[in-house]
């Protein structure tokens, strides 16, 4: 029961970037690029599914609900497993391993995302909406300029706790062999034989610090944004 | 994709229908060893996190926030790769005379999951009111003893269906567990696709069965709430 940590000072700079310059880029700076385009974009994909899932057309509403209850009842690795297959058949060509990736957190998000939009959108009570139309505004722009702006107010919480799932959720890219920090640990793992536990005890220590920076943030955000000044 | 030919005889009969059968059992297996374990460490982490005793409450809270805050493919390659430096010896041989990979498998998802139903135990045993502490305390019971005949008997009722959800989850988390080698359902069919290259097939099989779970497990938390939590708590 000996640890021996000067491993991970050996490969700093490979836990950092990976093979960057001289390669792709890798290690913790991937991890984050993953994970911040992906939230961006499940963030606008997240708005549109919690938008249609409160349409006021029965048909939109119900396939838009079917479409998110079945991609949350399915494993994130089944979704990088279905976009590691149809992509290539879609585009017609090779897809570089990160955009699958991408593409697979962004759907899987989206889902998420999408509950919390509509939670926020159904927190706004139902006054508003009724005071806004008879105010003369019609039913989009009630819902674009009075109930979204307070409702995403409310949603700023959950969002950044979404982020944080996404950080950790990124090192599902190993199993496609995007060279995240998680593919990184284990390729330092394979190199090096004896430090296993250190490696990866220090891989986890990464994730939590970054991680819980984003938690702290959005419970101090938690309390900030809620209307208590009425 | 346009001039591919599917093929589902591959998935619904023969030996790739059983390597799926044989997933979907894996899966469930891990899954239910998992939540019992995870059940019965959750609450002797959500007990120690209320507790007065102020390093057992802080213990417990390093435990939540490192546990949630860490992603679960590192924690099984933790346990799979490096227990053998922080187990004891014995733990280690006896680990090694089971199935190692199943093990593992079990250890970390046990721990992850068991932060969450800590948590949702927490806000179950907060939702019965102060005063049924307080009388069981001045009626002479200690505080694990309150809690055991008091305060849990109560909470286990609102505790469950937030349970049967991490059950829900636990299933879906236990794909990652393909990863160091436990024979799963994603595991299976990765297996069936790099046997038959019929990667449409195999993996449309395994999503129809996980959905297939997903949704038994919200028709039983539909059938529990309507029929034992509404006559008991009232709507």
């Amino acid at each position: 029961m000996d640890f021996d940590f000067s491993v991970i000072g050996r490969n700093i700079v490979y836990f950092m970037i990976g093979q960057y310059p001289h390669g792709h880029l890798g290690g913790i700076a991937l991890t984050l690029y993953l994970a911040i385009v992906s939230c961006v974009l499940s963030f606008i994909g997240g708005l549109i599914l919690g938008l249609l899932s409160v349409s006021p057309f029965r048909i939109v509403r119900y396939v838009t609900v079917v479409v998110i209850n079945a991609i949350r009842g399915i494993p994130l690795l089944m979704v990088i497993f279905w976009m590691y297959f149809l992509l290539p058949a879609l585009v017609g060509g090779p897809m570089p391993e990160a955009q699958t990736v991408i593409a697979a957190l962004t759907i899987f998000t989206s889902a998420y995302m999408a509950e919390i939009v509509r939670a926020g959108i159904e927190g706004i009570e139902k006054g508003q909406t009724e005071a806004a139309i008879s105010t003369g505004l019609r039913p989009w722009q009630a819902m674009f300029y009075i109930v979204l702006p307070q409702g995403l107010r409310n949603m700023v919480p959950s969002f950044v706790n979404q982020f944080v799932s996404l950080i950790k959720d990124t090192s599902l890219a190993f199993i496609v062999g995007v060279s995240e920090l998680t593919h990184v640990a284990t390729q330092i793992n394979n190199r090096t034989m004896v430090y296993p536990t250190e490696i990866f005890f220090f891989i986890a220590i990464v994730y939590f610090v970054i991680c819980y920076a984003f938690t702290s943030l959005s419970r101090w955000l938690e309390k900030r944004l809620t209307w208590s000044h009425r | 994709m346009f001039n591919y030919q599917f093929d589902w005889a591959i998935v619904t009969s023969g030996k790739y229908f059983d390597w799926i059968v044989s997933g979907t059992i894996t899966t469930i297996q891990i899954s239910a060893v998992s939540i019992v374990l995870a059940f019965l460490l959750g609450l002797v982490v959500a007990v120690m996190r209320m507790s007065g005793f102020t390093p057992s409450r802080w213990a417990a809270l390093v435990f939540l926030e490192f546990t949630r805050n860490t992603p679960l493919l590192v924690q099984i390659f933790f346990w799979y790769f490096g227990s053998y430096k922080i187990l004891p010896t014995v733990v280690n041989d006896w680990l090694g005379t089971l199935n190692f990979e199943f093990a593992a498998g079990v250890i970390a998802l046990t721990i992850y999951t068991s932060a969450f139903i800590a948590e949702d135990i927490r806000s179950g045993i907060r939702s019965i009111p102060k005063e049924q502490m307080e009388a069981a305390r001045s009626a002479g019971f200690s505080y694990l003893r309150s809690m055991q005949y008091i305060i849990l008997p109560q909470a286990i009722r609102i505790i469950i269906p937030p349970l049967i959800n991490q059950f829900l989850n636990l299933t879906k988390n236990s794909s990652l567990a393909m990863t160091i080698g436990v024979a799963e359902l994603t595991y299976q069919a990765r297996q069936v696709e790099s046997y038959t290259f019929k990667g449409y097939e195999a993996f449309t099989a395994a999503t129809l069965v996980y959905l297939a779970m997903s949704l038994v497990i919200a028709i039983a938390v539909n059938f529990y709430n309507k029929y034992v939590l509404t006559p008991v708590r009232g709507r």
